[in-house]
C-alpha cells in the first residue's frame, strides 16, 4: 500500500517539475506586468498587442521566420531523406551499414560545430548569409533524421511487395509511386514532423548561418531580446498559444491513431 | 519431348552470387499446361530457378525462353508470367478488391471489365463477397487465395508459384493443394511451383525436377521419381527408404546387408560398388521362417497412423525401416524379405574423396588448402600437381575445431544402414565425403583430420 502511494507521489512530483515552468508562464500571460512573478491582476491586453502595435513586426515576424524556415526545411529533408532511405536500404549490407553510420555522423555532432562548419563554408563559398543559408543549414542537419525515421519501415515491409508490383506489370517507378511510397508513408510523416519541430527548436546552427540582414526567428529573437535585458512579456502569451497548438495537434493526431486501430481490428 | 510443346526453356543457365554457383548449368523444358515441381532442400537453387524465370534475377549464363521468346534480358513487369509468393506479398494499403485489381488497373482495362474479372477471380479462389475486407483482417489461408486471385486474374501464359502454401497449417495446406490442383485443371495454364515438402510435390506434380546444390538431380513424373530414384540424393529426399553400400555381383544379382539377393538391374558389370535403395515399405515381414532372406530384431515399433514403422536390426549390424500394417513386438525374432523388382539398385556418384593437390616435399602435400603429412614418396619434383584419393572411412571428424588439420560444416547425412555418409562442406569451399558410425547433426562444427597412412597420392 505504501510503496503505491509512493510509485504515485514519485509520478505527481515529475509532473509537476516537467510542466510547473509552462504553468507558470500560461497563468502569467494572463497579467500586465513587465516582470515575470508579478501578478497585477487579470488581463488580455499581452495578448492584443502581441498582433498589433510595435512589437507585432519583430516578435510576429520572428515567428513567421521560424514557421517558413521549417515548412520548406522539413519538406525538401522529408524528399531528399526518403530517396536517400530507399536507396540506402538497396544497397547491399556492408555498404548499407557504412552509409548508416555516416549517416549517424550529423546527428550525433554537437549543433555548435555543424554551425560553425557551414559558417566557414558559406564564407569561404562567398555566400552572403540570410534566409537561403538558415534553410539550407536546417536542410543538412534534418535530413539524417528522416532518413531514419523512414528506414525502419522500409526494413517492416513485406520484402516481395515491391517484386509483386513488377511481377503485376507495373514500372520500376509505378511500384515505387503505388506500392512503396504508401508502404512508408508513415515513415515519411514522422520524419517531417521531427523535421518540422527540429528546425523551430534550432538556435546553435541558425544563429551561425543567419548573417546580420536583420532576419530573426524565434530562438535568436529571444537571444537577442534577453541581452538586451529582459525579456519582452508578449513572449509569454505566444509561448502560451504554441503549446496550446501543439497540445491540440497532439490530442487530434492521438485520437486519429486510435481510430485507425480500432478499424484495423474490427 | 517435341520442342514446339515447350512454354519455359531454360538452357544451360548458370547463376553466381559471387564466388557461389546458386544454379550450375540448368537445363529444364516445361510444356504448355503442365504442373511443374522444383524440389530440394533449402539452398538447393529452386527459389533462384523461379526467380530468374520471373525476372527479378537476371542469369550469369544461359537463356530463358517463354512462349519462343527469349526472356532472359526482359524486366519482370514486361514478361507473360506471374508469381505468388511465400509470404503473400498483398499490398496492404489496398484492400481485397484493390489488390486483384493491382495488374488491371496498370492495363487501363475499363472499370466494368475491371470489377467483373475481380469477381471471377474471386470466385475461383471461393473468397466471393471479400472485396471490400482490409487483407490485414484475412487469415493466412484467406490472404494466399487473394494472393493467387491476384496472379491468375492477369491471365499469365505461366503461374509461378514461390512455396505458396509453406506459411499454412497442416490441415489448411491439405485443403489448398487440392484446390490448387483443381485450379490447375480448369485454368488450363502452366503452372511451375516451388516446394521442399516431398509429399506435396508428389501430390500436385504431373512433372518433378528434384534440385540439389544448384543442379537437377532427376526430372520425372512423381511414380518414376519415387520409384526410380537416380541416385541416393534422391532416394533419401523421396519418401523415407533404405539405403545401403552394395555391390553388383552380376547382371540380376545384387550384394548387402551380408545377403546376395535377386534382383532385376543390369549392365552395371561385375563387381561392381553400388548403391541399394529398398522402400521401407517393400520388405515384407513376418515371423522367422524358412522364407526368410535376412533375419533380425525389431529394436522399436511406431504407430503412424496406417501403418506402423519398425526398426530392425540384423545380427551383421546393419538395420532396416519397415513399414506394415501388422505389428511385431520390440525383441522379436522375424525374417524379412524383399521382391527383385523392389531392390533398386543405383550408380555410385563416387567410390573415394579425389582431390587436386601440390606435393610439397617427400612427407607433404597440399589439398583442400591445408598441408597434410603424409607416406614418404620420393621421386616427386615439389610443386607437382597429383591427385590424391582418401577412403570415406579414413576421414576423422572431431568435435573440437582446434583438434583437426582444418575444419568445415556438416550439410548433408545419409543413413547406410550401420553407418552414415557425410558430406562435409570444408572452409576451402570443397566438399568431403566421410563415412562415420558417430551420430553428427546437420550444420555442425567439425574439425577434420586424416592420419597419413591413409593419403593415397598419385602422379
Amino acid at each position: 500500500m505504501m510503496t503505491k502511494y509512493l510509485a504515485k507521489g514519485y509520478l505527481w512530483l515529475l509532473l509537476i517539475l516537467l510542466y510547473s515552468p509552462i504553468l507558470i508562464i500560461m497563468i502569467f500571460s494572463f497579467t500586465e506586468a513587465k516582470v515575470l512573478g508579478n501578478w497585477t491582476g487579470f488581463s488580455t491586453k499581452l495578448y492584443t498587442s502581441l498582433f498589433s502595435g510595435g512589437v507585432r513586426h519583430s516578435l510576429v515576424s520572428a515567428l513567421w521566420n521560424t514557421f517558413t524556415i521549417a515548412m520548406i526545411a522539413a519538406t525538401v529533408s522529408t524528399l531528399l531523406g526518403t530517396m536517400a532511405a530507399i536507396g540506402i536500404y538497396n544497397l547491399r549490407t556492408r555498404t548499407r551499414q557504412a552509409v548508416g553510420f555516416v549517416n549517424s555522423i550529423p546527428m550525433l555532432n554537437p549543433d555548435i560545430i555543424t554551425g560553425v562548419s557551414l559558417f566557414l563554408l558559406f564564407i569561404s563559398l562567398g555566400i552572403s548569409q540570410g534566409f537561403v543559408t538558415v534553410v539550407l543549414a536546417h536542410i543538412t542537419f534534418c535530413t539524417p533524421y528522416v532518413v531514419l525515421s523512414v528506414m525502419p519501415r522500409l526494413k517492416y515491409m513485406n520484402q516481395n511487395v515491391y517484386e509483386a508490383a513488377l511481377d503485376l506489370g507495373a514500372t520500376p517507378f509505378q511500384a515505387l509511386r503505388k506500392v512503396i511510397l504508401p508502404e512508408i508513408r508513415p515513415g515519411m510523416i514522422s520524419g517531417f514532423i521531427l523535421a518540422f519541430t527540429l528546425s523551430i527548436d534550432d538556435f546553435a546552427v541558425t544563429i551561425f548561418t543567419i548573417g546580420n540582414e536583420g532576419l530573426e526567428t524565434l530562438s535568436t529573437y529571444i537571444y537577442a531580446d534577453a541581452r538586451k535585458g529582459g525579456l519582452t512579456p508578449e513572449l509569454r502569451p505566444l509561448s502560451t498559444i504554441i503549446f496550446v497548438t501543439v497540445l491540440v495537434l497532439l490530442i487530434i493526431i492521438n485520437k486519429r491513431a486510435e481510430k485507425a486501430n480500432a478499424n484495423k481490428r474490427t | 519431348m517435341q520442342k514446339s510443346d515447350n512454354i519455359i526453356r531454360v538452357e544451360h543457365v548458370s547463376k553466381y552470387f559471387g564466388e557461389k554457383a546458386a544454379l550450375d548449368d540448368v537445363t529444364l523444358y516445361v510444356r504448355k499446361g503442365e504442373f511443374v515441381t522444383l524440389l530440394g532442400p533449402s539452398g538447393c537453387g529452386k527459389t533462384t530457378l523461379l526467380r530468374l524465370i520471373a525476372g527479378f534475377q537476371s542469369a550469369t549464363e544461359g537463356v530463358i525462353t517463354i512462349s519462343g521468346q527469349v526472356i532472359t534480358e526482359t524486366p519482370p513487369h514486361k514478361r507473360p508470367v506471374n508469381t505468388v509468393f511465400q509470404k503473400y506479398a498483398l499490398f496492404p494499403h489496398l484492400n481485397v478488391f484493390n489488390n486483384i485489381a493491382f495488374g488491371l488497373k496498370l492495363k487501363k482495362l475499363p472499370a466494368a471489365t475491371i470489377a467483373k474479372k475481380v469477381k471471377q477471380a474471386l470466385k475461383m479462389v471461393g473468397m466471393t463477397d471479400y472485396e471490400y475486407r482490409d487483407v490485414d483482417s484475412l487469415s493466412g489461408g484467406q490472404q494466399q487465395r487473394v494472393a493467387i486471385a491476384r496472379a491468375i486474374v492477369n491471365e499469365p501464359e505461366v503461374l509461378l508459384l514461390d512455396e505458396p502454401l509453406a506459411a499454412l497449417d497442416l490441415k489448411m495446406r491439405k485443403d489448398m493443394q487440392l484446390e490448387l490442383k483443381e485450379m490447375h485443371k480448369s485454368l488450363g495454364i502452366t503452372f511451375v511451383y516451388v516446394t521442399h515438402d516431398q509429399e506435396e510435390a508428389l501430390t500436385l506434380s504431373d512433372t518433378i525436377a528434384v534440385m540439389s546444390e544448384g543442379r537437377i538431380q532427376q526430372i520425372g513424373t512423381p511414380v518414376d521419381i519415387y520409384n526410380e530414384p537416380i541416385n541416393s540424393f534422391v532416394a533419401d529426399f523421396i519418401g523415407e527408404s533404405n539405403i545401403l553400400n552394395g555391390t553388383m555381383v552380376k547382371d540380376h544379382l545384387v550384394h548387402f546387408a551380408g545377403q546376395t539377393f535377386e534382383c532385376v538391374d543390369e549392365g552395371f558389370g561385375e563387381d561392381v560398388p553400388v548403391d541399394v535403395v529398398v522402400r521401407p515399405e517393400d520388405i515384407y515381414i513376418f515371423e522367422l521362417s524358412d522364407a526368410a532372406i535376412l533375419q533380425g530384431i525389431v529394436t522399436s515399433s511406431v504407430f503412424k497412423g496406417v501403418h506402423y514403422e519398425m526398426m530392425v536390426q540384423t545380427p551383421n549390424g546393419y538395420e532396416f525401416m519397415v513399414h506394415d500394417y501388422h505389428t511385431f513386438e520390440v525383441g522379436q525374432e522375424v525374417g524379412l524379405r524383399v521382391k527383385p523388382a523392389d531392390i533398386h539398385v543405383m550408380k555410385k556418384e563416387r567410390i573415394t574423396n579425389t582431390f587436386e593437390g601440390k606435393w610439397i616435399d617427400p612427407t607433404h602435400v597440399e589439398f583442400l588448402g591445408t598441408t597434410f603429412e603424409c607416406k614418404e614418396m620420393q621421386g616427386i619434383e615439389p610443386g607437382t600437381k597429383v591427385t590424391v584419393e582418401v577412403d570415406f572411412n579414413r576421414v576423422v571428424l572431431e568435435d573440437n575445431e582446434e583438434d583437426g588439420i582444418l575444419t568445415g560444416d556438416v550439410k548433408f547425412i545419409l543413413y547406410k544402414g550401420n553407418h552414415y555418409h557425410l558430406t562435409v562442406f570444408t572452409d576451402w569451399n570443397e566438399d568431403i565425403f566421410v563415412d562415420t558410425q558417430d551420430v553428427w547433426d546437420d550444420g555442425d562444427r567439425v574439425g577434420i583430420s586424416i592420419a597419413p597412412e591413409y593419403i593415397r597420392v598419385i602422379k
